[in-house]
């Protein structure tokens, strides 16, 4: 079947795709966007997240068929020209990454976070992430990433 | 040369970011899985059903018809040697006649896409006849009736290590402890991944890997190729943590590429990637501890059974470590050692973030606060009255030359503000977000323990690394280019050889080289080596190319010129030329090899021996929650210090404290993989659990820096200290809460509830 989307803010559309496929194979292998990371294909690790409409979703757990008509967003939509978005550039200030292969999956699903809300407090936010698994870090560097990105101001 | 640059940051002792850090944060760093070619082929494996088996036949046709199909090979098409390994080359590139653990690799297959060549793997039939499977690691070593999972026999390496005469000395206070370590999964969030080149008269592997020359090594013999026909280049490495020492997927993706001139990707699954590396070793572990009513140790005896599983991998080095500091960081006249290191028919078992000395740790901490409670001390207190100091000998013989002030870091560490009482919250709370309490039966505890950890490796072992280093003028601006094999695999390593390069040199740009074969061994990223070896080497090659830089400077150089903000200053005329002025249109390059001191191996028979490189310590504070009622634990606070001899980049330093003390907190509170006659029932992440979030508290730290006078810049080796402390804190925590003994890691609820 071919399948429809709109992948940052592109119209996209994948030919051939087979019933069993999941949108992170989708994603990876026929549209050639490899930022979100498969690390498990359960649902249980957090590379594979995208924004689904808005709602951040493993990638792995959705059908292919049905992010028909969509609109995703992946890490690769985050950075503009030649600018990092600000939970991307707290990141590399408070040295959140180590090996980074969860970064793509905490950025989208902390993108959702604050969206909804600018200032989340550490508790919403280990909360929010702890979908995410990373086996480098322990996590502080990564609260307080995003606690920094919070405090920015919009558009800093 | 493909490379990346760092144009910002700052010399050694700043906290300057990744150079690969924008790669990482937008999605565009190609870690192995991502690796594409033109026209390339997908692997998969055929992997045994059974812990031990013999092989009565394999069928592939059926395989071979299937449409897409490329190739089927078996052992009988590895074009070399059939068996490979880090140490003793006894692991088979595929089966032969017999599979020695569940998940062995017996056949592969090349396809034209993924789907296909899992379905070939489905159409290969395999004919097993199931032998009796040794999964006991006690009868491997002891019972000479029991099955030989070699000809050769089980028992990979027995290091006793006999110091002063204990049977002879008397002990007011005799505490016995039987511990038990379960099998911890290093669970790197990148699956192994190769994509295999063929290069006309030989290979490229692009892998995820922790040593690319011990890759080299191994693979070229395996595929007949002399080692200049096998180039390794890193791809991106997504944490490795000790599984990426051993090949994986290398040499079966190499063979199929060969076999159909095509570039292949191998990229294992997760329930295949628990059977696709090793773990780290079960230990089992009898502890007898001899003291003084006053809490001072007069002897040690320890048996230490450590489970290799399958294969000999890094047992050896494993035990070594195991039966070297058995007794820890405390002086002791009198020790009688009995290291074991078996193979079963479990999964095969070797490095893993602290390995042998892991698993030691959780023993003789838990023996050291045994004796604090029969002597009424303090548990600070009775390891800072047996702490070593600077001039110690560990129970080798070898002295401690180096400072390791551990008393003081132990004060230091307890002196540390503790956690306030914790909220009503559900996270607040053990059982977080499943509201199993409003706070009726959680006590709270606190718990302290201390590691010794090798840094380097150890035992004779030359594990030198090499850099080039190149300066030249690009774009107007002096540039160094300092090309290394060193992984890496998201410790920061190239963050500071960028470091080293900027102090030693003067300039603001460096470009880091692709990590490949063609430059010489950087040995492995293991040991808490790298900033010791590769620093060292990077800092050599600059110093050498500094030294020609001045050469050409003739008589307008002075003993007093530094190389600073691209400027060659005198401290007595200031600026005597720009470092572009000096080098014009040539490009420096000089490269250079660096090497540790000597060590010696331990004597067979008494364990004596300076084996070690250097000594790093780390201590750890724990404040727990315990729901005694559902024996559910919520550690509320972890804190450290940590001797890291000189600070290179205190974030990097800072991340590695905090994640070797997660996967601590994990080996205490849930990681294990649950081994039944050799099979893993839990190879997913559904079962086998690694601290979220959630799991974590947030850590203090203090971070010391007491020169390591050998050491580049007097570094100290940082990755593996927290792990091993972190552990035995964390239980010694629950059991200060609950009284429970807690003799095995994962301590699991119904240790803690005794039904």
């Amino acid at each position: 079947m071919n399948v429809t989307l709109t992948v940052n803010g592109e119209p996209r559309t994948a030919e051939g795709v087979r019933v069993h496929e999941n949108l992170l194979h989708l994603l990876r292998a026929r549209l050639g966007l490899t930022g979100a990371k498969n690390a498990c294909e359960q649902g249980e690790c957090g590379s594979c997240t995208v924004r689904m409409d808005g709602r951040a979703v493993c990638a792995c757990l959705v059908p292919a068929g049905q992010a028909e008509g969509a609109d995703i967003r992946t890490v690769e939509g985050l950075a503009g020209e030649d600018r990092l978005s600000a939970t991307q550039a707290c990141f590399l200030r408070a040295g959140a990454v180590q090996c980074g292969f969860c970064t793509p999956g905490l950025l989208m699903s902390l993108g959702e976070l604050l969206d909804e809300d600018p200032d989340p407090g550490e508790d919403v936010v280990r909360e929010r992430i702890a979908g995410n698994l990373c086996r480098c870090t322990g996590y502080q560097k990564i609260v307080e990433a995003a606690r920094l990105a919070a405090s920015r101001p919009p558009g800093a | 040369m493909t490379g990346l640059l760092a144009h910002e940051g700052g010399g050694v002792g700043d906290s300057a970011p990744r150079p690969d850090g924008r790669l990482k944060v937008t999605g565009a760093f190609d870690y192995a899985s991502d690796l594409t070619a033109p026209d390339m082929l997908h692997g998969a494996t055929v992997r045994s059903p059974h812990a031990c088996a013999r092989i009565t036949a394999v069928d592939v046709a059926e395989a071979l018809a299937l449409p897409g199909v490329r190739a089927v090979l078996t052992h009988e098409d590895v074009p070399g040697a059939k068996f490979y390994g880090l140490d003793v080359a006894d692991q088979p590139v595929l089966a032969v006649g017999e599979v020695r653990y569940w998940g062995e690799p017996v056949a592969i297959v090349a396809a034209e896409d993924e789907d296909t060549a899992r379905a070939a793997v489905a159409l290969i039939k395999v004919g097993y006849e199931p032998l009796e499977a040794l999964t006991d690691p006690r009868r491997a070593a002891f019972d000479p009736g029991a099955p030989r999972v070699h000809p050769d026999g089980n028992l990979v390496r027995y290091q006793p290590v006999r110091l002063g005469d204990p049977d002879r000395m008397h002990a007011e206070v005799v505490v016995i402890g039987e511990y038990e370590v379960g099998m911890q999964d290093q669970a790197p969030l990148g699956p192994e991944a190769a994509l295999a080149l063929p290069t006309g008269d030989g290979i490229e592997v692009r892998v995820a890997t922790q040593a690319l020359h011990t890759d080299r090594d191994q693979i070229a013999p395996c595929l007949g190729l002399p080692v200049d026909k096998v180039l390794v280049t890193l791809a991106g490495v997504g944490g490795a943590f000790g599984a990426r020492e051993d090949l994986s997927v290398q040499v079966h993706a190499a063979m199929l590429a060969l076999r159909t001139g095509r570039p292949v990707r191998m990229v294992l699954n997760r329930a295949e990637s628990f059977v696709g590396h090793v773990h780290r070793h079960p230990a089992r572990m009898r502890y007898e501890h001899g003291a003084t009513s006053a809490g001072k140790l007069v002897y040690v005896k320890a048996e230490i059974l450590l489970d290799g599983g399958a294969y000999t991998s890094s047992t050896n080095a494993v035990v070594g470590n195991a039966a070297s500091m058995a007794v820890g960081p405390y002086e002791v006249a009198h020790a009688q050692i009995d290291a074991f290191g078996v193979r079963t028919n479990n999964p095969p078992c070797g490095a893993m973030r602290g390995f042998g000395a892991v698993q030691t740790c959780f023993a003789y901490e838990s023996q050291m606060d045994k004796i604090a409670e029969r002597v009424g001390l303090d548990p600070v207190e009775v390891r800072a009255i047996n702490a070593v100091r600077q001039g110690s000998r560990i129970i080798t013989g070898q002295r401690i030359d180096a400072p390791a002030p551990l008393a003081q870091m132990l004060y230091r560490a307890r002196e540390l503000p503790e956690p306030p009482p914790s909220g009503t919250e559900p996270t607040d709370l053990p059982g977080g977000v499943a509201n199993v309490t409003r706070g009726e039966g959680v006590v709270r505890g606190t718990g302290y323990a201390v590691g010794i950890k090798n840094i380097c490796f150890s035992e004779g072992y030359d594990d030198y690394s090499t850099a080039r280093v190149q300066l030249s003028v690009v774009d107007g601006e002096p540039t160094a280019l300092v090309h290394t094999a060193a992984a890496e695999v998201g410790q920061g390593g190239i963050t500071i050889q960028a470091q080293i390069a900027r102090t030693e040199l003067g300039v603001d740009r460096v470009v880091l080289a692709t990590p490949d074969t063609t430059v010489g061994s950087a040995g492995s990223t293991s040991a808490s080596r790298q900033s010791y070896m590769t620093g060292g080497a990077v800092k050599v090659a600059c110093e050498a190319v500094r030294e020609q830089l001045l050469a050409r400077l003739g008589s307008r150089v002075s003993a007093d010129v530094s190389l600073v903000g691209g400027k060659v200053v005198s401290r007595r005329d200031g600026v005597i030329a720009t470092i572009a002025e000096v080098l014009g249109d040539i490009v420096l390059e000089e490269t250079r090899e660096f090497h540790h001191h000597k060590t010696s191996s331990l004597d067979p028979q008494t364990g004596q021996g300076d084996s070690h490189t250097q000594f790093a310590f780390c201590v750890h504070r724990a404040v727990v929650d315990v729901d005694v009622e559902l024996g559910l634990v919520k550690v509320v606070e972890l804190a450290a210090v940590q001797d890291v001899g000189k600070i290179i980049n205190r974030q990097s330093i800072e991340g590695q404290i905090h994640g070797g003390s997660a996967q601590g907190l994990g080996l205490a509170l849930m990681e294990e993989i649950q081994v039944g006659e050799g099979v893993i029932r839990n190879p997913d992440f559904t079962d086998y659990l690694i601290p979220t979030s959630l799991d974590m508290p947030p850590m203090r730290m203090e971070i010391l820096e007491n020169a390591d006078p050998r050491a580049p810049y007097g570094l100290r080796g940082v990755g593996e200290p927290p792990t091993l402390s972190s552990t035995p804190a964390v239980v010694a925590a629950i059991r200060a809460a609950t009284g429970r003994p807690v003799t095995r890691v994962p301590v699991r609820p119904w240790d803690l509830v005794g039904v």
